[in-house]
């Protein structure tokens, strides 16, 4: 878990300003060449507008999702990167089982395939919807973006934010969302006023710039709340409650066989049976 | 052919035709489960990246869970509040409890895309992580209740030793079947809490823990109802009625304070709006009035308690508002306005029918070979079994605990 991690401002973040993405889509391709990820055989328009492939899958980490729009009678395009956001408190790693996600001091929240035991929670519990699954395999395995984990260790760049000739910066998170801040004021009518990804999900280490209304432009309206903690509010009291449960029903059955006991104990004694005439063995023994 | 096939082949024709058709269902799980694991998840079932979680899970899990919990509940009502009386469903609620459990994991097992990595979570522990909360409580559980169905099998192959260890075992048992019980049924609740934004407002509240465990306890009792009803009906043993009569006693009262804390958490712990979508309002209706509220006025009266007949229908609806409510929870609610709908594909519905008749089957083949409905505590001797004749004049008393 992200416990040990309290402090992201020196984490690598992206800082993606879509106002200044031309739609090349060189990030989509560098990303399946780092990663060596399979070709998807698509179709233009089979999704939602002309972003292709139609959908993020276990063979694509990242994608440019195209937005139609009218400015001054005119057509234009805004552009949107899909790819993990690297939240600081990410919700994957706290509800996998087996810990195999982990957010790393670099930034990148990496994934290791070793431990995974496929439960799929990860994908319920990612409020962006990043994890994908190997579907086409019997013993499938989780896949998303490394954040090219092994680029950032080595102190390289990772393979979008390399490849993008302009959107694209990467450097550590306060940097980032000074630069963010800056831009925002120098430009203020060019730009929506909200940085994404610097509340969201209780922050991320991927964050947006845009000049359209997030929600018009597909980025998913989030909680600010670090997602761990809403299961942690209800995990936290486990340890209390099984003590609790336990204890509080050892004590009850305890009064109630003493009771029982007790009841028992006096019905004898006001029999007036004693114990001798009871046993017939002892009683012909002692014949 | 040997002779043990042939008795085994004999024995199997005679059984009644229901039977027959169970294991045939039991069959078809067994091959749907093959053809998953040659094919693969994303070939023979529905599931997608948007549909992470389909049938499987709703049903074989998150519903199979409380659907069990009549072992626990009826463990602590007759052995920690001490209503004697009640002991005779005791076992048979056991065994219903076990093969539950049993089948949960074989359910679990076959969504698991790496299924062979299972024992993971007892190893890379993430305290974190509600499934790890409710993998380690049933496996945890399953061995318990594995430890209290030996009984019936000791006893029927005479192991007197084994006996008394499981009877001296017998209250820690029960109260670690209702600790361990309390965290997994309300861990469940937990899972969903981290879907914010995804699971609808009618269900999102920080208590759907609490409620989990509280409709486990009443979907406990009242699938002791069916199974003793149906016991009764089918198996040709004694009525019970009265004695489930204490149960139809306490159902109203569990199911009163659910709906209680229900309602409050809808009208003070959810955010946003409840009323946006109509078909998930008229889901959430039905269980909550089909549910929840007709069968607690039902057992409000006292004639309907006492008529065996209103004990199983009412029992029913409970059972049925639960099933629907986990559905509603972990499926119906997390639908998203735009999403296609999921419907489970055939190898999924053969497997999860094939997980029902299964359960029906080992129920009713357990009860005839082993004596789940014979139990008599009090008649039962669990002294050590004097093989060498050692103690003189006491051979009389093992000829009596043989027998019982």
């Amino acid at each position: 878990m992200s416990g040990a991690i309290t402090d992201f401002s020196k984490q690598k973040t992206f800082l993606i300003d879509t106002t200044k993405c031309t739609g090349c889509r060189g990030c989509q391709v560098a990303c399946k060449q780092w990663n060596q990820l399979g070709a998807e055989n698509t179709s233009f328009f089979s999704g939602e507008g002309y972003q292709n492939p139609p959908a993020m899958s276990e063979h694509t980490f990242t994608r440019i999702k195209f937005k139609d729009y009218q400015k001054n009678g005119q057509n234009e395009f805004a552009f949107y990167k899909e790819m993990c956001m690297h939240c600081n408190e990410p919700a994957c790693a706290s509800v996998c089982p087996v810990g195999a996600f982990v957010k790393t001091a670099e930034g990148p929240v990496i994934y290791n395939a070793g431990r995974c035991i496929g439960c799929r929670f990860c994908m319920i519990a990612c409020p962006f919807g990043i994890p994908k699954y190997e579907w086409s395999k019997a013993f499938p395995l989780v896949k998303k973006c490394t954040g090219c984990y092994s680029r950032v260790k080595e102190g390289m760049q990772p393979a979008c934010a390399t490849t993008c000739p302009t959107a694209i910066s990467y450097g550590s998170r306060s940097e980032m969302i000074a630069e963010a801040e800056r831009r925002l004021k120098a430009r203020p009518k060019h730009y929506y006023p909200a940085i994404y990804g610097k509340e969201e999900a209780g922050g991320t280490s991927v964050i947006y710039l845009t000049h359209q209304p997030l929600d018009e432009l597909g980025f998913k309206p989030v909680t600010t709340r670090p997602l761990p903690s809403y299961t942690w509010q209800a995990l936290r009291l486990v340890p209390g409650i099984f003590l609790t449960m336990g204890g509080g029903l050892s004590l009850i059955s305890w009064f109630n066989h003493r009771k029982e006991r007790i009841k028992q104990e006096e019905a004898f004694k006001n029999s007036k049976v004693t114990p001798e005439t009871t046993d017939p063995e002892i009683k012909e023994e002692q014949r | 052919m040997t002779a043990a096939a042939r008795i085994i082949i004999n024995e199997v024709k005679g059984y009644h035709n229901f039977l027959k058709f169970m294991i045939v269902l039991v069959a078809l799980a067994v091959l749907a489960s093959a053809v998953r694991f040659i094919f693969g998840l994303g070939v023979t079932t529905n599931m997608n990246d948007t549909y992470p979680w389909g049938l499987w899970i709703s049903f074989d899990v998150v519903t199979a869970v409380p659907l069990a919990a009549g072992a626990f509940t009826l463990g602590a009502i007759v052995h920690c509040f001490h209503i004697k009386k009640l002991e005779p469903l005791v076992r048979p609620a056991i065994v219903t409890g076990f093969l539950g459990y049993s089948l949960v994991c074989i359910g679990l097992l076959l969504d698991l895309g790496q299924p062979h990595k299972g024992w993971h979570t007892l190893v890379y522990w993430n305290v974190h992580s509600p499934m790890f909360e409710v993998s380690m409580c049933v496996m945890a559980y399953t061995t318990v209740l594995f430890l209290e169905f030996l009984s019936p099998v000791c006893e029927k192959f005479g192991y007197h030793m084994p006996l008394r260890v499981l009877r001296w075992l017998e209250m820690p048992l029960v109260i670690a079947a209702a600790s361990i019980s309390t965290l997994h049924q309300s861990s469940l609740g937990t899972f969903f809490l981290i879907a914010v934004d995804k699971l609808h407002n009618l269900w999102y509240n920080p208590l759907l823990p609490l409620q989990f465990w509280m409709s486990a306890i009443f979907t406990g009792m009242s699938i002791i109802i069916l199974e003793a009803t149906m016991v009764h009906r089918y198996l040709g043993q004694p009525d019970e009625s009265e004695l489930l009569e204490v149960l139809t006693k306490i159902i109203p009262w569990v199911l009163g304070a659910y709906l209680t804390v229900k309602i409050a958490a809808l009208a003070f712990l959810s955010h946003g709006p409840l009323f946006d979508r109509p078909v998930l309002l008229a889901l959430f209706l039905v269980e909550v009035v089909v549910g929840l509220i007709i069968p607690m006025i039902m057992f409000m009266k006292e004639s309907n308690r006492e008529d065996s007949r209103m004990q199983l229908r009412g029992a029913s609806l409970i059972i049925f508002g639960v099933v629907l409510n986990r559905f509603n929870v972990s499926m119906f609610g997390m639908i998203q306005p735009d999403q296609v709908i999921y419907f489970p594909s055939v190898i999924e519905s053969l497997v999860t029918i094939g997980i029902i008749a299964g359960h029906i089957l080992f129920f009713v083949l357990l009860a005839k070979y082993f004596p789940i409905f014979e139990h008599h505590p009090e008649t039962v001797d669990y002294s050590l079994p004097d093989r060498f004749h050692q103690v003189e004049g006491h051979e009389h008393q093992q000829v009596k605990g043989v027998e019982a």
